[in-house]
């Protein structure tokens, strides 16, 4: 691996979909969990400590998603209209999701706000797994022409794999969220999520483990770099014990250093992620040959070199705001006029 | 109905239905810095009501904004692949400097500007507020630097890749300050303006007809009418200065708007009229010599008519005609009633004038229809091109989407922003209804 713009672009929407990840993880996590509270007032927090951040969590996507036009508009080209309903089905979840955030609570109907609960919660547990599938066919491979589309189906993307990489992803967005909703509220409603991390702590690892096994067994070409430069095997090393430290640091009500245990968690799954496509970004299967990369697919080195003076101009203002917000909001959720 | 219709159809539908609410969004961001900025000046607390209330509306707005924006961000992979891979090294390049520079920007200070006025003081609020303007100022920057090099493209090349060609960026500044660029903005600037402060002008008037949050209102329509007379008069010239370039860089365009058919002739300027596309006539009420004129500052100038060009590169003629025609009649219409309000309002007569209020509270529909009618002319006009004499919209499709997949999604949408936009106007008008007044939401039942 040599440092050339193209692996630059590699890492950075690998940067871009990893912030998606960690942040908009959470929020969809909480939104997994919502249906598992039951008052009112428990929901309404539930929705509120997302509340400040949620939408801006989205822009990672966006951002990556519009990063990935620029740097590889082939793969942005393929993936999206090769995947077009199951892409259709995810923009859906994402509306509702933001549609049910902003309505939820403007009127005091039961009937409306359990209707927006449940919209909240099912376009949240919907949008993790479609990611989470995504991410698997990508990893696993589809046939590709020798022009580099798909021409499959939806149904030809609901293999075992990717919808075991999907659950997973829910597992993992649902212990997320817990712990954020633990770090971030009080009283009951604390006590009561705080008894489910260890379930979901546990859900999230019988996944991996599934996940793990399967990659091994049946993704061979996702494991080879790991095979190849042993000293890479300190990513998934890493990975377990920053697992095993979230218990811990629950079992001790450290729910910020849990938090953080979780994120870095999730950046080093994402880390492994990229070892493992590197340079592909999109593996051809069963033609190895069609397999977009990060040189055929790519925009010209012009381009490059002006988006990374964007992203090096940009993306410190971004990284120095994010954490204001994070900043401003920080501490136990409170419901006043202004909540949603 | 085959899928180059269908993707049409559906980004034609799915844009227009977005930007119903960006417009509002700029136009009402800029207003709020001034609401919040004469608060901190004078300390007067009727302004902080007023940005308080207006910040509520700005909040609908803008989550509207966002949750139809996801599609439009995505909506060039998912229908249009030989487009992204075409034109990604430029026009994908201006997408992800609008994440990067305006997008992160907006979200983020949103969070402080509707949550934020318990938890920071007075002037941090209202530099949030300062930067979730700019922020929507800046995003509306990078996607018309986007849609003017569709229109007419500079600063690149083209290049062999895979089995075809595509267009690689040679000068990152001639791309951004293409040919229609700096018009085109500024079009859209006073378009997004005049959205929000007829907006603010049409509740206004309504609490005033109502007799209800009368110092409120008539401070706000002081405001507002301000933004409102400057943008409606700037619109003028803003769009007369892309109409020109448009006769330059888009002849086919400009005929288009006008019915212009013959190759070189004199042309005029219609009021009204109707396009008889078959037999290349138009007929109406015309000023003659008048296009001339205003392209060439001579009567008798000839100007590039459509049957200059060949059969299969004109635009559809009457729509583009229609549309344009409505656009410049609305925005003559906005000049009159925000020059007439301020007429009335400088002589002490606005707030009694009942008539002139009730236009006030319709006027808000006038710049949406304009926005709209405006994009339909400029995007309908560039056809049959969708980056103009480079790619056939007919050539820029995914090649594997299917008709019924995208019947599919349309179908979906058509639904789904049914439901969003019946009940954004429910709840609008639930916090019009409620007023300029603080108060919580109140608790649910629910157990």
């Amino acid at each position: 691996m040599s440092l050339d713009l193209n692996t630059v672009w590699f890492l950075l929407i690998g940067v871009l979909l990893s912030g998606y990840a960690i942040l908009d993880g959470f929020d969809l996590g909480v939104g997994a969990l919502h249906l598992f509270t039951k008052t009112d007032r428990d929901r309404r927090i539930m929705i509120n400590s997302i509340g400040p951040v949620w939408d801006g969590n989205e822009v990672w996507l966006v951002t990556g998603g519009g990063a990935l036009f620029a740097a590889f508009p082939d793969v942005y080209a393929t993936s999206f209209s090769g995947f077009y309903l199951a892409f259709m089905l995810l923009l859906f979840a994402l509306i509702f999701r933001a549609t049910a955030i902003e309505f939820r609570s403007k009127r005091p109907s039961d009937r409306w706000r359990r209707t927006w609960d449940v919209s909240f919660s099912v376009s949240s547990i919907v949008s993790s797994l479609l990611i989470g599938v995504a991410l698997g066919n990508v990893a696993q491979g589809i046939p590709l022409t020798a022009d580099g589309e798909y021409m499959g189906s939806l149904l030809g993307l609901l293999r075992p794999y990717p919808l075991v990489v999907g659950l997973t992803t829910v597992a993992l967005f649902a212990m997320h969220g817990a712990i954020y909703v633990v770090m971030k509220t009080e009283g009951d409603l604390q006590a009561g999520v705080r008894r489910w991390i260890p379930r979901l702590i546990a859900l999230f690892v019988v996944c991996y483990m599934i996940t793990t096994g399967l990659t091994l067994l049946f993704i061979p070409h996702m494991t080879t770099a790991l095979f190849d430069y042993p000293v890479l095997f300190v990513v998934p090393l890493l990975n377990v014990l920053v697992v095993a430290n979230i218990p811990r640091e629950v079992h001790h009500g450290r729910e910020f250093r849990a938090f953080l245990s979780s994120c870095v968690a999730m950046l080093l799954l994402m880390a492994l992620f990229g070892i493992g496509m590197y340079p592909d970004m999109i593996y051809s299967s069963p033609i190895a040959e069609h397999s977009l990369t990060i040189y055929n697919a790519a925009s010209s080195p012009k381009t490059h070199r002006i988006m990374l003076i964007i992203a090096l101009i940009g993306m410190p203002i971004v990284v120095a705001y994010t954490f204001s917000v994070y900043w401003i909001f920080r501490g136990k959720v409170k419901i006043d006029e202004h909540s949603y | 109905m085959d899928v180059a219709i269908l993707s049409r159809i559906q980004f034609a539908s799915t844009i227009a239905f977005h930007y119903i609410f960006p417009p509002m969004s700029v136009g009402l961001g800029l207003l709020l810095v001034i609401m919040e900025g004469t608060y901190l000046k004078t300390g007067n607390e009727l302004y902080h009501r007023m940005t308080r209330f207006w910040v509520k509306v700005f909040g609908l707005v803008f989550a509207l904004g966002v949750a139809t924006g996801i599609v439009m961000e995505f909506q060039f992979g998912t229908n249009w692949a030989a487009y992204s891979r075409y034109v990604g090294d430029i026009f994908g390049a201006a997408l992800a400097a609008e994440g990067i520079f305006a997008f992160f920007l907006e979200s983020g200070f949103l969070a402080i500007l509707l949550f934020g006025w318990d938890k920071v003081g007075p002037k941090t609020h209202f530099l949030s507020t300062v930067m979730v303007a700019l922020g929507a100022h800046f995003s509306a920057i990078w996607i018309v630097v986007a849609n003017s090099w569709q229109q007419t493209p500079a600063g690149y090349q083209l290049m062999a890749h895979g089995n075809g060609f595509r267009a690689e960026l040679t000068s990152f500044w001639e791309a951004v300050l293409n040919p229609s660029f700096l018009d085109r903005i500024s079009h859209v600037y006073m378009g997004c303006w005049q959205a929000g402060a007829f907006l603010v002008l049409s509740v206004s008037a309504f609490y005033l007809l109502r007799n209800k949050h009368q110092d409120f209102a008539k401070a706000s329509i002081k405001i507002a009418l301000s933004l409102a007379i400057v943008a409606s008069v700037l619109q003028l010239i803003t769009g007369h200065s892309s109409a020109e370039g448009v006769a330059e860089n888009q002849p086919a365009k400009m005929a288009a708007y006008e019915g212009h058919f013959e190759p070189s002739a004199p042309a005029g300027l219609y009021v009204v009229g109707w396009v008889d596309e078959g037999a290349g006539r138009t007929y109406g009420i015309q000023v003659p010599g008048m296009l001339s004129w205003f392209i060439h500052g001579d009567m008798n100038a000839p100007v590039t008519g459509l049957n200059a060009f060949a059969p299969e590169d004109r635009p559809p003629v009457n729509i583009v005609f229609q549309s344009y025609h409505a656009m410049v009649g609305i925005g003559m219409l906005l000049i009159l009633i925000s020059v007439l309000s301020g007429i009335y309002l400088w002589r002490n007569r606005l707030f009694r004038t009942r008539w002139l209020l009730w236009v006030l509270v319709f006027s808000v529909l006038g710049p949406q229809f304009a926005n709209q009618l405006g994009w339909l002319s400029a995007e309908v006009g560039r056809q049959p091109w969708i980056v103009y004499q480079l790619l056939r919209t007919s050539d820029a499709l995914s090649a594997s989407v299917t008709a019924n997949e995208v019947l599919t999604s349309l179908i979906l949408f058509g639904l789904i922003y049914l439901l969003l936009f019946v009940l954004f106007v429910y709840l609008l008008n639930e916090k019009i209804q409620h007023g300029p007044v603080d108060g919580s939401v109140q608790e649910g039942k629910l157990a």
